[in-house]
């Protein structure tokens, strides 16, 4: 052990690998209930190149390698469940390109959300990529490799879906580039006109390799953005309401919401709208266009536009929602976690009901929180429930409300989001067989010693 | 609980039905007027109960004080009509069901209702409020309820307001100061008409505020400005508090401009008709707040003075945007004495 120490040590430099016991804790978990589990040794790499090498040693020694940016999933994917080593990404948080024209932008693989946020706001203010609603530690690199949603998810997908290259540490060593930047100085496509290798390596969650630089799209900053909330105490309405305001093409971002508390939101479900524009004239435009494709319910009395006061209005516009961290602490023990399936959306009124029906079960703060995605191709729906970290019993009611809604949510048709190792086995139990088999040979191909973060995505 | 006191005598003997005939939003004649008040004494539909924007107007139109638009909301609710819609309605109940968040201060023989609008804790400060500051409650207990005639929902207030005056009593003071319009309205004009007993001395905001700036009239600066005076729908449950805003403004030296919409001819601030009604509701709340504005603008007008915090919430970003600075009544006050403004929600320091 002692000369994998050192090795690290070579490669990284001293102040920048570690066995002690406190950094070992604090990489053995999340901030989510997973039960945690310690690395062996933390190193925080600067470049590439000692990733590179980390991950050779690893592969030599046939040591796990478990890659982390901020440590944010909540499923605890990040837990090294096999030990061995935590390659803590966030050292390598460069910006290294923007392409103004081509809208685009290349960062180091451990880059945060808040560190770009602020770049481009300093830099390139008519330029915004998709902001998640995660707290800004997060990188970027994490959220694309989870299939993270974020502001832009109703125009343009999933955060990956906005990827336009990736370098990559395979878990043999290799490094590789993938789409345009493989033959080409630009970085503007992952993979088309060429055979789309990025599949590969987003969604994986960090089990084929490790994403040392990513490019991804940028999108027009207008100028003015607003939010209307539309609110009804019909489920049901919900889908055809979303296929409605999707049907606009006008609204950057719609968000759902429904929770028992504070007492004037309860029974109710409320629609974040939000609106962008260059000028007011553009704005309202698009504000009437929103409510005249809303007016049969409002005709009908079924539901209508909330008055966001300015006193309440900046906590709907902020990016990210802070709202969900308070949330997080309603119970006074700062515990807060959900599963997020990413389901059809004709599917929220069931998710609803099944979401107050698990809350009164197991007495326990719920509240439920859906991001459409695409023109209501499918959304995020949250089952989320708050719980005291002193409260062990809570913990556990939790963990069982949890498991409920992913097994609920996987008969509705659902896909578990950022999965949990159990979630993981309950996926590839119900996966077609022909598709497990090609899992498996991929992992094989790509990891023939089986180090890249185990216990995930193990087919058996 | 407690029934609305209508004397259908009163209306027999109206010659003029103003209540209906000066509506802005009937325009009916008399014979009408009359046929449709008959109807709504008698319990039959009106289209009346339809149309009405409830913007209170009646109510301070009527003559005799008979209220009717406390009888109309009646036979809204009555017939069970939802103006806004359900979730909306059901919304605005629940924000204000009283479920303990109440602040209460050191309550002394006068104290200041803040309603249930954190943003006057903002504004109550400085030397006008020096003595009685700390006497003060904040709470859904002590939530007037009017909003309630906004939503067809007599039968909220007719259920909460008997409480909120026992709520109020037990504090022990003498006369409460109510910064919220609206409240001040719902004790001397809705209980009255509902016959609810108040026990206590009930004193608008703006008398406190005429009376404390002639005791500070040696520290005062005049202003010279020209200001709107945006007149809220509450106002009109209570006509008589109208003039302390030209008595304040006279200690002031503002001058409040005529213009079109002031008055008995003031336009509301349509928040309620946007959340009421649909894209024909949002039209007219649109239309109504662009018309006031530019009343204010052609009457050259540097400041929009407000009473009501939700017509400030309503306007005072639309009014900004064209040059028109917004101000509650109580920082125009601080402004003359030289005090900070606040930088809250309804502070003018957001403005300056």
């Amino acid at each position: 052990m002692a000369d994998i120490s050192s090795a690290l040590t070579e490669i990284v430099g001293k102040g920048y690998v570690s066995q002690q016991a406190q950094e070992r804790y604090f990489y053995s978990q999340d901030p989510g209930l997973m039960q945690p589990h310690e690395p062996d040794y933390v190193v925080l790499p600067a470049s590439a190149d000692e990733v590179q090498r980390v991950v050779k040693l690893a592969n030599e020694q046939k040591i796990p390698v478990v890659p982390r940016g901020g440590g944010l999933s909540l499923t605890g994917l990040a837990i090294p469940q096999r030990g061995g080593i935590l390659v803590d990404m966030r050292r390598m948080d460069r910006i290294l390109e923007v392409n103004e024209r081509a809208r685009y932008a290349v960062v180091e693989g451990g880059t945060s959300e808040g560190r770009i946020i602020a770049y481009l706001e300093r830099h390139h203010p008519t330029l915004r990529h998709s902001i998640p609603d995660a707290p800004p530690q997060a990188t970027l690199v994490g959220n694309a490799a989870i299939h993270g949603q974020g502001r832009l998810a109703q125009q343009y997908g999933f955060t990956s879906d906005m990827v336009t290259g990736l370098e990559v540490v395979l878990p043999t060593g290799e490094l590789c580039k993938i789409g345009s930047c493989s033959m080409s100085p630009y970085w503007f496509s992952k993979g088309p006109p060429l055979p789309d290798m990025s599949g590969l390596f987003l969604g994986w969650i960090g089990t084929s390799g490790i994403i040392t630089k990513i490019g991804f799209k940028l999108y027009p900053r207008k100028k003015l953005r607003d939010v209307e909330t539309f609110v009804t105490d019909l489920p049901d309405l919900i889908p055809d309401i979303v296929f409605k305001l999707t049907h606009l093409e006008m609204v950057e971002d719609i968000n759902i919401w429904f929770q028992p508390l504070p007492l004037m939101f309860k029974g109710n479900h409320h629609m974040d709208i939000y609106l962008t524009g260059d000028t007011d004239e553009e704005l309202e435009f698009k504000r009437r266009m929103v409510w005249n494709a809303l007016s049969e319910y409002i005709e009908a009395k079924d539901g209508g536009f909330m008055w966001l006061m300015p006193d309440v209005k900046p906590t709907f516009m902020e990016m990210p929602q802070k709202s969900i961290a308070r949330f997080a602490d309603v119970r006074k023990g700062g515990g807060f976690q959900y599963a997020g399936p990413i389901i059809l959306v004709e599917k929220y009124p069931d998710c609803a009901r099944k979401t107050e029906e698990l809350g009164s079960k197991y007495k326990l703060g719920y509240s439920v929180m859906a991001r459409m995605i695409g023109r209501g191709h499918c959304m995020m729906f949250g089952f989320a429930f708050t719980f005291n970290r002193a409260n062990s019993d809570e913990m556990d009611r939790v963990r069982k409300a949890l498991d409920e809604a992913i097994e609920f949510s996987l008969e509705h048709g659902g896909l578990p989001w950022k999965p949990t190792v159990d979630e993981q086995r309950a996926a590839m139990d119900m996966m077609d067989p022909n598709t497990l088999k090609l899992f498996g040979k991929l992992r094989k191909a790509l990891d023939p010693n089986g180090i890249m973060n185990p216990g995930n995505w193990e087919v058996s | 609980m407690v029934e609305l006191r209508f004397d259908e005598a009163k209306c027999e003997q109206c010659e003029g039905v103003n209540c209906l005939v000066r509506c802005k939003h009937l325009n009916l004649d008399v014979d009408t007027a009359r046929e449709e008040m008959r109807k709504i004494i008698n319990g039959q539909h009106s289209f009346v109960l339809d149309r009405c924007v409830t913007c209170y107007a009646c109510e301070e139109y009527c003559p005799f004080g008979n209220h009717p638009f406390y009888l109309i909301v009646e036979r809204q609710e009555q017939e069970g009509m939802l103006l806004a819609p359900r979730a909306i309605t059901n919304q605005w109940i629940n924000l204000c069901e009283p479920v303990g968040r109440y602040s209460v201060g050191k309550i002394q023989e006068r104290a200041l209702s803040l309603c249930y609008i954190p943003a006057f804790t903002d504004l109550v400060g400085g030397k006008l409020f020096e003595d009685v500051a700390a006497s003060f409650f904040i709470g859904p207990e002590f939530f007037c309820n009017v909003v309630y005639l906004h939503f067809a929902r007599a039968s909220v207030i007719r259920e909460r307001l008997p409480k909120v005056v026992e709520n109020i009593a037990a504090l022990g003071m003498k006369e409460v100061i109510f910064l919220h319009d609206e409240c001040y309205g719902s004790f001397k004009s809705l209980a009255p008409a509902y016959g609810i007993p108040v026990p206590f001395k009930v004193t608008h905001y703006f008398e406190y505020l005429y009376d404390r700036l002639k005791q500070l009239s040696g520290q005062l600066k005049p202003l010279n400005m020209k200001v709107a005076y945006q007149r809220p729908c509450s106002s009109r449950l209570i006509p008589e508090t109208d003039h302390y805003v030209d008595d304040i403004f006279s200690l002031l030296g503002v001058e409040r401009v005529n213009r079109t919409y002031d008055r008995q001819n003031a336009l509301c601030c349509s928040a309620i008709v946007r959340l009421n009604m649909g894209p024909e509701g949002r039209d007219m709340a649109n239309d109504n707040q662009s018309k006031n504005i530019e009343d204010m603008l052609q009457a050259g007008v540097e400041h929009c003075v407000f009473n009501c915090p939700y017509c400030y919430m309503a306007l005072s970003e639309k009014v900004a945007a064209k040059g028109v600075k917004p101000i509650h009544m109580i920082e125009l006050c601080r402004l003359a004495l030289g005090e900070e403004p606040a930088k809250g929600v309804m502070g003018y320091g957001r403005y300056q």
